[in-house]
C-alpha cells in the first residue's frame, strides 16, 4: 500500500512539473470527443492511404454492364454510374482530399505566420502595410477569385492547393500578429536583446516558438476548411478533374442519380462530414489544452 | 471627428478595390496564354490581333494595367463568348435572383441566430446552449452541397413535398406560394453555416457584455432582467455582431454559387460556375470584379452604419 501511494505521489509530482508538451497531451486526453476524433482520423488516413493496397479493384476501370450495382462480394459498396468500384474510389478520393487539405494548410501557415510575424515584430510602417493588405484580402470574395484563377490557370492539384492556401491565411496572420505583440514585450526578449542578439535570431529562436500552439490549433481547424473548399470546387467541376476521384467530384457524379441510386450521394458526403468534424473537434480540443488561461 | 472616420473607411474601400483589380489583372496576365484568352477563339487571327492591340500587349505592364483599368472604369466589362449581350448586362439579368436568395438567407440567419445566441449567453451551459453548440459544430462541418443533395433526396425525391430546383413551376410563375416553396430548400442550405457563425459570435459578445461593470451597476440599481437585457446587453452585444454580418457577405456570395448550382437557381453564382466550366474567360473575369465591387460597397455601408450604433467610434 505504502509503495503504491509513494509511486502515485511521485507520478503526480512528475506530471505537475512535467514539460509543457506533456501537460498539453494530458489535458487533450481529458477531452473525450477530441480523442475519439483523433482515432477516427487515424482510421480515415489508413483507409485512404493504405486501403488501396488491399483492394484488387481498378479505380478507373469502366464496366458498363455493371452500372449502379448494389453491394456485392466484388464491390463491397456497389458501383457508380460508369460501373466503377465505389470503395476504391472513396479511398483514392480520400487521398486527394486529405492531401489537398494538409498541403493547402501548410502553405497558408507559411504565408500567415510570415505576414503576422513580421507585422507584429517590426511594427511601424511594416505593420500598417501588411495588416491593411491582410484586411484587403479578407474583404475580397475568395470564392470567385479562386474560380477565376482555376479557370485561367487550369485545375492541377498544385494550383488547387495554392489557391486554397492563398485565400485562407488571413485569420492566422491576425492571430499571430496579436500574440507576437504581447510576446515581444516579455522581459526575456528584452534580456536576449540586451545580450546583443540580432533581430532575426530573436524573432526566429525566441519569439516565433511561442506561437507554435496557435499555429497547430489553427492549422487543424484550417484543414477542415480546406477540405470543405476542395470538395466544393471539385463538386462544381472546377477542382479535381475526372477520371481522378475526389470526394467532391464523386458527389457531382452522384447528383444525376438521386432517384435510382441515392446511396452514391451518401458515402462521399459522410466521409467529408466525418473528416471535417474530426478536424474541428481536435482543433477545439487542442485549443482548450494549450490555452494557458484554462489551467 | 466622425468625418475623419468616414473618409478613412472610404479610402480603405478604394484600397481594397485597387487590390482586387491588381489580383484580377495579374491572373489574366500570368495565365498560360495570357490576355489573348480574353479574345473569342471563334474570331479570325487578324481580329484577335486587333483585340490584343487594344489591350496593349506590346506596351509595358503598368501601361497595360492603366489601359485595362480605364476600360473597366468606363463600365466596359468585356464581351462573353457564350452570350450575345455585354457582360455587365448578362450579370444584371441574373443579379436579382441572387439578391433574392442571398437577401432572404441573410435576413433569416440574423433573425434566428441573434436571439438564440443571446439566449445561450444568458443561460450558458444550459440544455439549449449545449445542444446549439453541437448543432452549430455540425453546421460548420457539413459540406453545403451535400446538405443540399440530402434535402433534395428527402423532400423532393422521397416525400415529394418540395420542388428539387428552379425558381418557379412552369405555368405558376405568378404564384407566391409556389415561389416560396422553391425558396425553402435553397435558403435553408445557404443559411446553415451563417446561422452557426453569427450565433457563436452573438453568444461570446453577449457573454463579454454581461461581465461588464455597468451591467452589475444596472442590476444593483434594481432594473428587471428583461429591461437590463433589452436596454443594456442587446445594444452593446450587437455592435461586434454587425461586423461579422458584414464579413459574412463574401462567404454568402460564394455559398450562393454552390447553392444555386445544386438547385438550378438562375442566379449570378451559377452563371459564374457555368462560365468557369465553359472557359468563358471574359465572363468569369467580369463576375469576379463585379462581386468584389459589390462586397466592398456593402462593407462600406456597414462601416457607415457603425457610428450610428456605437457613438464612441467617431470619437476615437
Amino acid at each position: 500500500m505504502d509503495s503504491d501511494f509513494g509511486s502515485s505521489n511521485v507520478m503526480l509530482e512528475r506530471a505537475r512539473s512535467g514539460s509543457y508538451a506533456s501537460r498539453v497531451v494530458r489535458r487533450f486526453g481529458k477531452h473525450r470527443l477530441a480523442v475519439v476524433s483523433l482515432v477516427v482520423l487515424v482510421v480515415l488516413y489508413a483507409f485512404a492511404f493504405l486501403g488501396p493496397f488491399f483492394s484488387r479493384s481498378d479505380s478507373e476501370a469502366v464496366d458498363l454492364g455493371n452500372q449502379l450495382a448494389g453491394i456485392s462480394w466484388a464491390h463491397p459498396l456497389g458501383t457508380d454510374e460508369s460501373g466503377r468500384d465505389v470503395m476504391i474510389r472513396l479511398m483514392l478520393g480520400g487521398r486527394v482530399s486529405l492531401a489537398v487539405g494538409t498541403f493547402a494548410v501548410l502553405f497558408s501557415l507559411v504565408v500567415g505566420v510570415s505576414v503576422g510575424g513580421l507585422a507584429g515584430f517590426f511594427l511601424g510602417w511594416v505593420d500598417t502595410l501588411l495588416m491593411r493588405f491582410t484586411d484587403g484580402v479578407l474583404a475580397i470574395p475568395a470564392f470567385f477569385v479562386v474560380l477565376c484563377a482555376l479557370t485561367f490557370f487550369g485545375s492541377s492539384l498544385m494550383n488547387i492547393i495554392l489557391v486554397i492556401g492563398l485565400t485562407s491565411w488571413m485569420g492566422l496572420a491576425r492571430l499571430v500578429r496579436g500574440e507576437i505583440l504581447s510576446v515581444r514585450q516579455e522581459v526575456y526578449v528584452e534580456a536576449v536583446r540586451a545580450l546583443g542578439a540580432q533581430n532575426s535570431s530573436i524573432l526566429l529562436r525566441h519569439v516565433l516558438p511561442q506561437v507554435i500552439p496557435t499555429m497547430i490549433v489553427n492549422g487543424t481547424l484550417g484543414v477542415a476548411n480546406a477540405i470543405l473548399a476542395e470538395s466544393a470546387l471539385s463538386f462544381l467541376g472546377v477542382g479535381v478533374q475526372p477520371p481522378a476521384a475526389s470526394w467532391g467530384n464523386m458527389l457531382s457524379g452522384a447528383q444525376n442519380y438521386l432517384y435510382n441510386a441515392p446511396w452514391l450521394a451518401i458515402y462521399p458526403g459522410m466521409l467529408i462530414l466525418l473528416t471535417v468534424l474530426a478536424f474541428n473537434l481536435i482543433g477545439d480540443g487542442l485549443r482548450d489544452a494549450t490555452d494557458p488561461t484554462l489551467q | 471627428m466622425i468625418f475623419a472616420y468616414l473618409i478613412k473607411r472610404f479610402v480603405y474601400a478604394l484600397i481594397v478595390l485597387f487590390m482586387v483589380s491588381v489580383v484580377t489583372f495579374s491572373i489574366i496576365r500570368l495565365a498560360p496564354g495570357g490576355p489573348s484568352l480574353l479574345a473569342d477563339p471563334k474570331l479570325s487571327k487578324p481580329e484577335i490581333a486587333q483585340i490584343e492591340r487594344e489591350l496593349g500587349i506590346d506596351k509595358p505592364i503598368p501601361v497595360q494595367f492603366v489601359l485595362w483599368l480605364t476600360q473597366i472604369l468606363r463600365g466596359d466589362l468585356g464581351k462573353s463568348f457564350l452570350y450575345q449581350t455585354g457582360n455587365l448586362e448578362t450579370i444584371m439579368t441574373r443579379l436579382p435572383n441572387t439578391l433574392i436568395l442571398a437577401g432572404v438567407s441573410l435576413l433569416i440567419s440574423i433573425l434566428i441566430a441573434v436571439p438564440l445566441g443571446l439566449y445561450s449567453a444568458i443561460r450558458p451551459y444550459g440544455a439549449l446552449d449545449q445542444s446549439l453548440g453541437v448543432l452549430s459544430l455540425i453546421s460548420i462541418s457539413i459540406p453545403v452541397f451535400w446538405l443540399g443533395l440530402l434535402l433534395i433526396i428527402l423532400f423532393a425525391v422521397t416525400l415529394r413535398i418540395l420542388p428539387a430546383g428552379g425558381m418557379a413551376s412552369p405555368g405558376l410563375e405568378n404564384s407566391l406560394v409556389d415561389r416560396v416553396q422553391h425558396l425553402i430548400l435553397p435558403v435553408f442550405v445557404l443559411s446553415t453555416a451563417g446561422i452557426a457563425e453569427i450565433m457563436r459570435y452573438t453568444r461570446s459578445s453577449a457573454r463579454n457584455v454581461l461581465r461588464q461593470d455597468f451591467v452589475r451597476t444596472a442590476r444593483a440599481k434594481g432594473l428587471s432582467e428583461g429591461t437590463l437585457q433589452r436596454r443594456h446587453v442587446l445594444r452593446n452585444a450587437l455592435i461586434p455582431v454587425v461586423t461579422i454580418i458584414g464579413l459574412q457577405l463574401p462567404r454568402l456570395v460564394g455559398g450562393a454559387a454552390v447553392t444555386e448550382t445544386i438547385f438550378s437557381w438562375p442566379g449570378m453564382g451559377r452563371l459564374g460556375v457555368e462560365a468557369a466550366l465553359s472557359r468563358d474567360y471574359p465572363l468569369i473575369m467580369a463576375i469576379t470584379l463585379f462581386v468584389a465591387v459589390a462586397v466592398v460597397a456593402f462593407n462600406l455601408i456597414v462601416d457607415l452604419i457603425y457610428p450610428l450604433l456605437d457613438p464612441r467610434i467617431g470619437l476615437e
